[in-house]
């Protein structure tokens, strides 16, 4: 299947312009002995047959839509309204780039500087960047901030243990082998933001936690934001999006950077991505956050317009002196969020919220009722919960699914004693019925 | 009329999607910890996707219109990748289920790793990264932890030639390196001398785009690789230009040790309006053990009725993870579509009618407009966008001026040794009657520039919108619409 429409015609015509006698010879700056590679690759298929082809991979897969599923663990399983895929499909979004040409340009812009306004009111912080990769890498770069907010100096972050493994995972692939210190990680993980208090000193630049954490749990963490701003600390905050819907903002608790994962806001588990990282800050701090910045203008003819702006920041300008490298973001995920959240509106997030919160507490209270079971913590928890088996997690998973349900993230993977915990989650997609089902056969399994 | 913001539509008490309410028994809400206040907007869904429609109409796209991009390669990108990105399977899969249930998404993710090392003649491929900026970093930081496998931490330096991305500086910066500038010659090829000047025991790597952003192929790529390998530098390829490359030549042949690919350039994943990107990045046999992982592998072999077992594989000194889960799974299957349609021929066949289009415009345009260097060229081509005896018209004025006839501008001010730069990129995908139309369009604004410069300098005029005011933005910033914060 080729996408090249020259004919021969053309072709002849092209080269008679260009001087040469073949396409061949537009390539002899290529070393001979190099030039000309055969390439060992599948006969190429027509449009139908590439289709069929995919079908069929992809119905190897048994996905959340064909089982039962509770497994969430940083990646949620949300109804999407189908206004959303219908502008994502747009030719005039998908296929357009960054937008450095701002008059043929403003569709993308103002979309933007939407999304920017509607991730400031969800988090209760004063500005947002226009993306970032996923959860994780923002987390990353609210660390790169801190260092940059703090000239350098400052050079110990604490690590809540309740942030997400693979995110914790990503900070350290950036920062390891730089000046920073990581400290937090192995406190207890029933201690709560408490105990995180106590590591802040003089030193400290950032505090890093999540809301809710890995664990599901929801602390309020205005008194650990006043702790760290009283050393001069600066808190930053990985949160659920979805959360945000109903619980108080981290903006209003005094956080200096929020980030998190945009993925529950209408856009499709695909297997971990393309996701949507959220930046965001505080005013005072705008110069030291990452990625594109989209602000409002007038054009010549006075009409009011939007175009990418404080990109002294970035990389085309600063080069090794930008405050990060980031360049291609998550533009059309940032689309699909935007979409979600004007559809759904105020009250529709707050209906998503509420549902997840009342049905994963549901799941939660019979799933303790059961014998040998228990809930691993006693804390407050959003859509998701930890629960304790008798039978090790990965065990008790292997039942499940044997029954068609996908059960929570079995911990046993991050964490080694916690090798009969699994994480469970349950969002408005879950009805009571197929919780019901969960627990039934939690009963049935655990003990057989 | 200027499309209102989302905040000024809609009206108090108005719902859009509602959902349905809870079929479990209520419990009390979180003490404490229950917002008071959701300042989202409140549109019917008529409202919202009638604004999100019309603001799409306020963009150039591919498929609206030419997009000469340089650097980006804004080519045509296949409908059906967004059906097979689509596929149940696929896009309701949790990256968290266990392999034994992923066996599809393994499979495209494991044929999509060895189709880029045999496209790239490399040993291994990582698929995490999630732009080409993350595949730098990911290739950087593979070069520095190899070094320090070595024990020699005192390679200190990455140097990358004037006419580089951005994004190499900053990768290298943010992986503790220090940058050295290396100059170009007048054939725009790194100047091979100053190269070798820096070639010693404190060199880490040097970050080659080739064919470069200027177009054109690096015509001592060999004696440069030579040179850093001998001084046991490692040499980072910037795939950003692959497309002048498929089928034509293999960068891991050439010494390349680690190249990231753009899987939203060359391998037609959607540029989505500033991403998602995809940056997998392929290694050299003494790289493997480092790359970002995990990546897949088999664990068992097929047999004649049985295809093989994937699974996860860590490599065994990873540099660790570059983000959550696997990378931009999506965009692998769009770029494993693509591919499967070209096969080996179709793939060289890409690069060819790239190079051709490329060539073509060179040829047209210049003596209008200057080629500052004047050879055959690759995928596109860089022209000044200015005369001397036209002084006040700049690369601006001539971008601006193209929109009127319908095109998107070339890239201006990259890359930033050619003065007034005008960097564009055709692409495979478009024409011969559209380069005309494109070659009769800047003629035409060339001969403006000197009999009507005024024309240009206040363009563009058929657009719906006119030169937006930077320095009010930068000056007097707002990011944000207004929001309402009580209710
Ligand atoms: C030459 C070159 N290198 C690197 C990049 C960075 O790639 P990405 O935007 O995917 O991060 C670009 C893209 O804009 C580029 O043109």
């Amino acid at each position: 299947m080729t996408f090249v429409p020259h004919t021969e015609r053309d072709r002849q015509q092209m080269l008679e312009a260009i001087g040469v006698k073949s396409i061949a010879d537009l390539f002899s700056a290529v070393p001979q002995k190099f030039r000309f590679p055969k390439l060992n690759l599948p006969a190429p298929l027509t449009e139908m047959e590439a289709l069929g082809e995919l079908k069929g991979i992809a119905d190897a897969n048994e996905s959340a839509d064909d089982l039962v599923s509770f497994l969430g663990a940083g990646a949620y399983h949300h109804y999407i309204p189908a206004g959303v895929d219908s502008i994502l499909r747009r030719g005039e979004y998908y296929t357009a780039y960054t937008p450095y040409q701002p008059e043929i340009s403003q569709g993308t812009l103002q979309a933007i500087f939407e999304y920017q306004s509607l991730i400031v009111a969800l988090t209760g912080m004063e500005v947002s960047n226009a993306s970032h990769y996923d959860g994780a890498t923002a987390l990353a770069e609210a660390v790169n901030m801190s260092r940059a907010i703090h000239r350098g100096g400052r050079n110990k972050i604490i690590l809540s243990p309740g942030i997400h493994p693979q995110y914790r995972a990503v900070v350290h692939t950036y920062e390891d082998g730089g000046d920073l210190q990581f400290v937090g990680e192995d406190l207890d993980l029933s201690a709560g933001p408490d105990a995180l208090i106590d590591l802040i000193d003089e030193q400290t630049g950032l505090v890093c936690v999540a809301y809710p954490d890995f664990f599901g749990r929801v602390y309020d963490y205005t008194k650990l934001a006043e702790a760290a701003h009283a050393k001069g600390a600066l808190l930053a905050v990985s949160a659920n999006p979805t959360a945000l819907g109903l619980l108080k903002p981290p903006g209003e608790m005094g956080a200096d950077i929020v980030t998190g994962e945009g993925q529950p806001l209408g856009i499709p588990l695909s297997f971990g991505g393309p996701y949507l990282g959220i930046l965001t800050t505080r005013n005072q701090y705008v110069r030291q956050i990452a990625g594109r910045l989209v602000g409002e203008t007038v054009d010549n003819r006075g009409q009011r317009g939007f175009v990418l702006t404080l990109s002294t920041r970035e990389q085309h300008i600063k080069r090794e002196k930008a405050s990060s490298n980031i360049c291609t973001n998550q533009g059309l995920m940032m689309l699909a969020a935007t979409t979600y959240l004007s559809l759904l509106g105020k009250s529709g997030l707050r209906q998503v919220a509420e549902s997840c919160f009342h049905k994963a507490h549901y799941a939660a209270a019979e799933i303790s009722k059961l014998k040998g079971f228990g809930l691993k913590f006693k804390d407050a928890f959003f859509h998701e919960f930890v629960i304790e088996s008798p039978i090790p997690a990965a065990e008790l998973n292997l039942r499940l699914l044997e029954r068609g349900i996908i059960d929570g993230y079995d911990l046993g993977n991050d964490y080694s004693d916690m090798q009969n915990c699994v994480l469970l989650a349950v969002t408005e997609l879950n009805s009571k019925e197929e919780i019901d089902y969960l627990v039934e056969t939690l009963a049935e399994v655990a003990h057989a | 009329m200027p499309e209102p913001l989302i905040y000024d539509l809609g009206a108090p008490g108005r719902t859009g999607v509602n959902m349905p309410a809870p079929d479990v028994p209520l419990v009390d809400l979180p003490a404490g910890l229950v917002r008071e206040n959701l300042p989202l907007p409140e549109l019917s869904e008529l409202e919202a996707l009638r604004h999100l429609t019309r603001l799409s109409q306020l963009n150039h796209s591919i498929l609206t219109g030419f997009y000469p991009l340089g650097s980006c390669t804004m080519k045509y990108n296949p409908i059906v990748n967004e059906e097979t990105a689509r596929l149940g399977g696929f896009a309701h899969a949790h990256p968290l289920q266990p392999a034994e249930m992923m066996q599809g998404s393994l499979a495209v993710m494991y044929h999509l790793q060895e189709w880029l090392k045999e496209i790239g003649g490399f040993a291994a491929v990582s698929l995490q990264p999630a732009a080409g900026a993350q595949g730098e970093l990911a290739g950087v930081l593979m070069i520095r932890a190899y070094h320090a496998s070595r024990g020699e931490t005192q390679r200190n330096k990455v140097l990358i030639p004037d006419s580089a991305h951005g994004t190499n500086p900053a990768t290298s910066a943010m992986s503790g390196y220090r940058v050295v500038e290396i100059p170009s010659d007048a054939r725009g090829n790194l100047d091979l001398e100053a190269l070798k000047a820096e070639c010693d025991d404190t060199l880490a790597a040097l970050m080659l785009t080739n064919p470069n952003t200027l177009g054109l192929f690096e015509e001592q790529v060999q004696e440069a690789i030579e040179a850093v390998h001998a001084a046991g530098g490692l040499v980072y390829g910037d795939g950003a230009n692959m497309n002048a490359l498929l089928g034509i030549a293999r960068p891991g042949d050439l010494g390349v040790d680690v190249l990231h690919y753009n899987l939203h350039k060359t391998f037609t994943t959607p540029h989505g309006g500033g991403g998602p990107g995809s940056g997998p990045v392929g290694v050299a046999a003494h790289l493997a053990d480092f790359l970002p992982g995990p990546i897949v592998g088999i664990e068992e072999e097929g047999s004649e009725e049985m295809g093989p077992v994937y699974g996860w594989h860590q490599p065994p000194k990873s540099i660790g993870r570059l983000k959550a889960f696997h990378g931009q799974f999506g965009m692998h299957v769009r770029a494993f579509t693509y591919i499967l349609m070209q096969g080996a021929e179709g793939l060289r066949s890409v690069a060819e009618h790239a190079v051709l289009n490329g060539n073509y415009l060179r040829v047209k345009l210049q003596g209008a407009y200057k080629v500052p260097y004047d050879r055959v060229c690759m995928h596109e081509v860089v022209l000044e966008g200015r005369w001397a005896d036209a002084p006040d018209i700049h690369a601006l004025d001539i971008a601006k001026r193209l929109m009127d006839f319908g095109f998107h501008p070339p890239t201006n001010y990259f890359p930033l040794i050619v003065r007034e730069a005008l960097m564009i990129e055709p692409t495979e995908t478009e024409s011969k009657e559209v380069l005309d139309a494109f070659v009769d369009a800047m003629l035409k604004i060339a001969e403006e520039a000197h009999t009507n410069p005024e024309l240009l300098q206040q363009a563009p005029h058929t657009t719906k919108y006119g030169r937006m005011d930077e320095v009010k933005a930068a000056r007097q910033l707002v990011l944000c619409c207004e929001i309402p914060r009580e209710q």
